[in-house]
C-alpha cells in the first residue's frame, strides 16, 4: 500500500529565508515518524505545511494518495489530519469535556436548530458524540478533571487534554508539535505511554516533533533530521544516530 | 438469613433468587453509572467459577487477586469461593517483592490482576513463581502486544465457564460449609513479613450480622467501595455485609474520582479510615479560607449555633456538598481520629462513630453506640464479643469471629491465640464505663533513660491532629528526652505560606522555612501542654521529604515503621541529641517508577526552649528589605 503521507520536494520561503528546501520524505501507515533538528531547522514550518496553515512555494503533499497541497486546513481535518501545538491552544475558559466536544464538531451533521434544541437527530447525535469523547477521557485517564476548566489545570494535564482534543477528531494522521516540552520526568513518561498507546491501540499514524532525544529514540520507527530547511538524514533511530552529518549538525563539524 | 445460607456463594444464589433484577453492583464507566443486577452478578460468578474449575482450580486451592475496586474482582473472589477455593487479596500498591511474597506464600496457582500495571508486576516476577499456572486480567488496555503462555483474559475464562454444565456450579456451591476457609487476609505487619490470617465464612458472616444488630444496614442502602479490597474492612462491607443484607455496592470510576463519585451516589453507609474524614474536613476548612468574607462570616457564626436556622442554611448544604446528605451509618477505623474532626461531623449532623478491631477478629470487635459516643474511646464490644484487659494491660477479645489461625505459621498463631480462645491484640488499653480506650501497641510503650513511660504513637497522633502536620515520629527510647521527626502537610502549610507571602519551590524548601518551623513549634507546644512534664518533646526537625510506603518507611496502611525510620534517619537523630543547630543532608530518594533523585539540604534542629515568635505580624515587612531601598 502507498505511504499515508508523502511530502514531495517541498519548499517554503519567508522573504529571503528558505524555511524548507526541496524536502521529500514518506510516512508509512501505522508508523511513529519523528522530525528532529536544531532550533530554526524548519520543523514547525513543515508541520504547518502538512496541516495547511502555510502554503508551500513549491512541491506537493499527498495524504492517502490524494493531493492535498491546495486544500484549506478544515478540509484536511475532515480527511483525517489532526495536530497539537507547541504552545497549548485550548479554550481556556471551557471545561475539558467541552474542549473535547469541540473536537467532535467536525463529525456532527445536524444543524444549529436541531442541535441547539437538543431534539430528535440532534439529540441522538449529541449522545453518540459524548460517548466517543468519554472513550477518549477513559483512554487518557482524565476522568477526575472532566468538568474542570482548562486554565485551572497543571501544564502537563493541559498537554494531555490537547492530545485528547486532537484524538476527538478521530485522525488517521496525528501531528504532535513537541508533546513533551516543558514537562517533568514523570509527565514525560506518561505522555510517551499515551503516544505509544494512541499508535498501537488506535492504529493512528504519528508525525512528532520532539527535542528529548531519549523519547525520540525510544518511540520512533523512523526519524527525519532537518538542518536549515534541508533533510540531512532519514532512517531508523540506529541509522540516524550513526549518521555523521547528524552529528555535525548537532555538535558542530569536527 | 436462613441457617442454610452459610457461605458467600450460597448467599449470592439466595439474593439472585430473592432480588432478581435489583442492582447488586454499580460501576461508573465512560461517565455513566452502569448496573449489574443480582441475577447477572450470580451468572457472571457462575461462568467465571466454572472457568476457573476448567483451568484446574480445586477445592482447597487459592486464588490471588490484585487491583483497584472493580466488579470483576468481586466476581473473581466469589467465583473462587464457589469453586471451594479461598481468595487472597493483595494491596494494589504493593511492590514487586511484596506481591511475589504473598503469591508464593499463599500457594496460589491462579492470579487475577486488574490491569497492565498489576500484570507487569506479576510478569516481572513470574520466573520466580513456578507454581503459577494462569494469570487472568480483567482490563485489556495496553496489553495487545503481551504474549505469555499463562496469560488469559477475564472474558476467555468466562467463555470456558459457559461451555461447562451449569449444574456443576450449584453442586459446587452446595458442597461449601460455613466452617470452610473463605479468604486469607495478609496483614501489613509493622514488623517482619506479612502474616496470612485465615478467615472462614462463618467468622465473617457472624461479624457482619453482629455489627448489623447495633449499626443496621438495609436492603435499599447504597454503599461506595473505594478502600483497598485486600483490606479486611472493605471485605467486611462490600462482600460479607453486602451479601448478607443485600445492599448495593458502587464502584468509583477511578481512585482519584472517589470523593466526587461518593457525592453522586449519596451513600447511606460510609466506612472510611481517618485520612478520608480528615480530608473532607480540611477540604471544607480550605474552601472557607478561600471564600468571600461574607460567606466566611456566615460559616463562623452558624457553625457553633446549631438549631433549625443553622441546619437549613449551613449543615444541610454542607452535608450535600460532602455527599453525606443520606448517610445513616458513618464510621471510621484503622487509626485514631482527632476530636476536632469528630466534633465537626457531629456538628453538621453526621453521627460519625469509631470502629475498632483486628483482621484476626474479622475486622471488628467494638463500635460506638449511637447514644454514647465519646470521641477518645472506640466504643463498646459488638454483640457476641467478650472483651477484657490482661494483667499486662493488653486488650483481649473472644468471639465466634476470631480467625482460624495464620496460614503456615503455627508459631504466630500460638502467640496470638491462647488456649481459652482469647485473641491477643498486642494493643495496650483500658476500659472506661464499659467503653474501650486504646493507647498504643504494647511493645511500643517505651521508657526514657530515667524510666519515664511514654507512648510514641499516642503523642504522634495528638501531633497529627494538627492540620499542618502530616506525619510525626517520636524518638526517646532509653534517651534523656523526647524528640520528634515531623513531616508537614504540603497543602495546608502551603496555604499558610501563601497567606504569609512566603515563597517556596518544593516540599523540601517549604519545610526549611523558619516561619514554618515557628508554626510547627507552636503546634508542638500545644500538644506538650497536655503531656506530663517529663515526657514532653524537647527538640524537633522537619524532614525534607514525606514518609512513604514505597521507601518502606510506612506500611501499606500508613503506619510508621519505627525501627526502619530510626535506622534510616540516624544521623538526624544523632543531631537531635547533640548540640548541633543544623545538619546537612545529601541523599537520594526513590520514585515509584524506580528512578532516583538526589536531595541536598540543610535541616535546622529546633529546640522547644527557644522562644517561639508570636503567630503573625512583624516578620512580614522584614522579608522584603529591598522594597525599602
Amino acid at each position: 500500500m502507498a505511504p499515508l503521507l508523502e511530502v514531495d520536494q517541498l519548499s517554503l520561503r519567508f522573504g529571503g529565508v528558505a524555511a524548507l528546501q526541496d524536502l521529500s520524505f514518506a510516512v508509512e501507515r501505522g508508523a511513529i515518524h519523528a522530525v528532529i533538528g536544531p532550533n530554526g531547522a524548519g520543523k514547525t514550518s513543515l508541520l504547518n505545511c502538512i496541516s495547511g496553515v502555510y502554503r508551500p512555494w513549491h512541491g506537493g503533499i499527498r495524504f492517502d494518495g490524494e493531493d492535498v497541497t491546495r486544500l484549506p486546513p478544515a478540509a484536511r481535518t475532515r480527511r483525517g489530519i489532526a495536530r497539537t501545538f507547541q504552545n497549548i491552544a485550548l479554550f481556556r475558559g471551557m471545561t475539558v469535556l467541552e474542549n473535547l466536544m469541540v473536537g467532535r464538531h467536525v463529525h456532527q451533521r445536524t444543524g444549529t436548530l436541531a442541535g441547539g434544541l437538543y431534539y430528535g437527530r440532534g439529540r441522538r447525535e449529541e449522545i453518540r458524540e459524548r460517548e466517543r469523547v468519554e472513550e477518549i477521557i477513559d483512554f487518557l485517564e482524565i476522568q477526575a478533571i472532566r468538568k474542570q476548566t482548562v486554565h485551572t489545570l497543571a501544564y502537563g494535564l493541559q498537554k494531555r487534554v490537547e492530545l485528547g482534543r486532537a484524538l476527538a477528531l478521530q485522525p488517521r494522521l496525528l501531528l504532535l508539535d513537541e508533546p513533551m516540552a516543558g514537562m517533568n520526568a514523570e509527565e514525560k513518561e506518561d505522555m510517551a505511554r499515551y503516544v505509544l498507546d494512541v499508535n498501537q491501540e488506535r492504529g493512528t499514524t504519528i508525525v512528532m516533533i520532539e527535542h528529548d532525544m531519549g523519547v525520540v529514540m525510544d518511540l520512533s520507527d523512523r526519524i527525519v533530521v532537518l538542518n536549515f530547511g534541508q533533510k540531512i538524514a532519514d532512517g531508523t533511530p540506529d541509522e540516524v544516530q550513526r549518521s555523521e552529518q547528524v552529528q555535525n549538525a548537532y555538535l558542530g563539524a569536527a | 438469613m436462613t441457617a442454610g445460607d452459610d457461605t458467600f456463594p450460597k448467599l449470592l444464589l439466595r439474593n439472585a433468587a430473592r432480588f432478581g433484577d435489583r442492582a447488586a453492583l454499580r460501576e461508573k464507566d465512560l461517565g455513566i453509572w452502569r448496573e449489574t443486577s443480582w441475577r447477572r452478578y450470580c451468572d457472571r460468578v457462575r461462568d467465571f467459577s466454572l472457568g476457573l474449575s476448567s483451568l484446574g482450580l480445586l477445592r482447597g486451592g487459592k486464588v490471588a487477586i490484585i487491583g483497584d475496586n472493580r466488579p470483576a474482582l468481586l466476581i473473581a473472589e466469589l467465583a473462587a469461593q464457589a469453586a471451594g477455593a479461598a481468595s487472597v487479596g493483595i494491596y494494589q500498591d504493593s511492590t514487586l517483592t511484596e506481591v511475589a511474597y504473598v503469591i508464593d506464600h499463599c500457594d496460589a496457582r491462579i492470579v487475577v490482576a486488574e490491569d497492565q500495571e498489576q500484570l507487569d508486576k506479576i510478569l516481572d516476577m513470574i520466573d520466580n513463581l513456578p507454581n503459577i499456572t494462569n494469570v487472568i486480567f480483567s482490563d485489556p488496555r495496553g496489553l495487545r502486544h503481551y504474549e505469555h503462555s499463562k496469560l488469559m483474559s477475564f472474558e476467555a475464562v468466562e467463555k470456558r465457564g459457559r461451555e461447562m454444565d451449569p449444574a456443576l456450579f450449584e453442586a459446587n456451591v452446595a458442597r461449601g460449609a460455613g466452617g470452610d476457609l473463605a479468604m486469607i487476609c495478609y496483614t501489613s505487619g509493622t514488623t517482619g513479613s506479612p502474616k496470612g490470617a485465615m478467615l472462614s465464612f462463618s467468622n465473617l458472616l457472624t461479624m457482619a450480622l453482629s455489627l448489623h444488630q447495633v449499626d443496621p444496614r438495609r436492603e435499599r442502602d447504597e454503599f461506595v467501595s473505594f478502600l483497598p479490597l485486600a483490606w479486611i474492612g472493605e471485605q467486611m462491607m462490600s462482600v460479607a455485609a453486602a451479601l448478607a443484607i443485600g445492599f448495593t455496592v458502587n464502584f468509583p470510576e477511578e481512585p482519584e474520582t472517589a470523593l466526587h463519585d461518593i457525592r453522586e451516589i449519596g451513600p447511606h453507609v460510609l466506612f472510611a479510615p481517618p485520612r478520608i474524614w480528615e480530608g473532607l474536613n480540611s477540604q471544607v476548612q480550605v474552601k472557607i479560607m478561600d471564600t468571600t468574607p461574607f460567606k466566611r462570616f456566615l460559616f463562623e457564626r452558624l457553625m457553633p449555633l446549631g438549631g433549625p436556622l443553622a441546619e437549613w442554611l449551613l449543615y444541610r448544604p454542607l452535608r450535600d456538598r460532602l455527599g453525606l446528605s443520606r448517610v445513616r451509618s458513618a464510621t471510621t477505623g484503622g487509626a485514631a481520629l482527632g476530636p476536632d474532626v469528630f466534633r465537626f461531623f457531629h456538628a453538621i449532623g453526621v453521627r460519625l462513630k469509631q470502629i475498632y478491631g483486628q483482621t484476626e477478629i474479622s475486622g471488628i470487635s467494638c463500635i460506638h453506640r449511637d447514644d454514647r459516643i465519646r470521641f477518645h474511646t472506640v466504643g463498646e464490644p459488638i454483640p457476641g464479643t467478650e472483651l477484657k484487659i490482661s494483667d499486662q494491660g493488653e486488650i483481649l477479645s473472644r468471639s465466634p469471629s476470631v480467625f482460624m489461625g495464620y496460614y503456615k505459621n503455627d508459631e504466630a498463631t500460638r502467640a496470638a491465640l491462647d488456649a481459652d480462645g482469647w485473641l491477643h491484640s498486642g494493643d495496650a488499653g483500658y476500659l472506661e464505663d464499659g467503653q474501650l480506650v486504646v493507647i498504643d501497641r504494647i511493645k511500643d510503650v517505651l521508657r526514657l533513660a530515667d524510666g519515664t513511660q511514654f507512648s510514641p504513637q499516642y503523642i504522634e497522633n495528638r501531633l497529627k491532629f494538627s492540620p499542618y502536620l502530616k506525619e510525626a515520629v517520636i524518638i526517646g527510647k532509653e534517651r534523656q528526652y523526647l524528640t520528634a521527626l515531623v513531616c508537614i502537610d504540603q497543602g495546608i502549610v502551603g496555604k499558610f505560606a501563601e497567606s504569609q507571602k512566603i515563597s517556596y519551590t518544593t516540599y523540601t524548601d517549604l519545610s526549611a522555612k523558619p516561619q514554618v518551623y515557628d508554626l510547627v513549634q507552636r503546634e508542638i507546644d500545644k500538644v506538650n501542654q497536655t503531656l506530663p512534664a517529663a515526657a514532653r518533646i524537647r527538640k524537633f526537625v522537619l524532614l525534607y521529604k514525606e514518609l512513604d510506603a514505597d521507601d518502606e518507611e510506612l506500611t501499606r496502611t500508613r503506619k510508621v515503621r519505627r525501627a526502619f525510620v530510626e535506622e534510616r534517619y540516624k544521623s538526624i537523630i544523632a543531631a537531635l541529641y547533640g548540640d548541633q543547630r543544623s545538619i546537612d543532608i545529601d541523599t537520594t530518594i526513590k520514585f515509584q517508577d524506580g528512578k532516583t533523585a538526589r536531595i541536598q539540604a540543610s535541616l535546622a534542629v529546633r529546640s522547644m526552649e527557644e522562644a517561639a515568635p508570636p503567630p503573625t505580624g512583624g516578620a512580614r515587612r522584614a522579608q522584603h528589605p529591598t522594597e525599602a531601598a
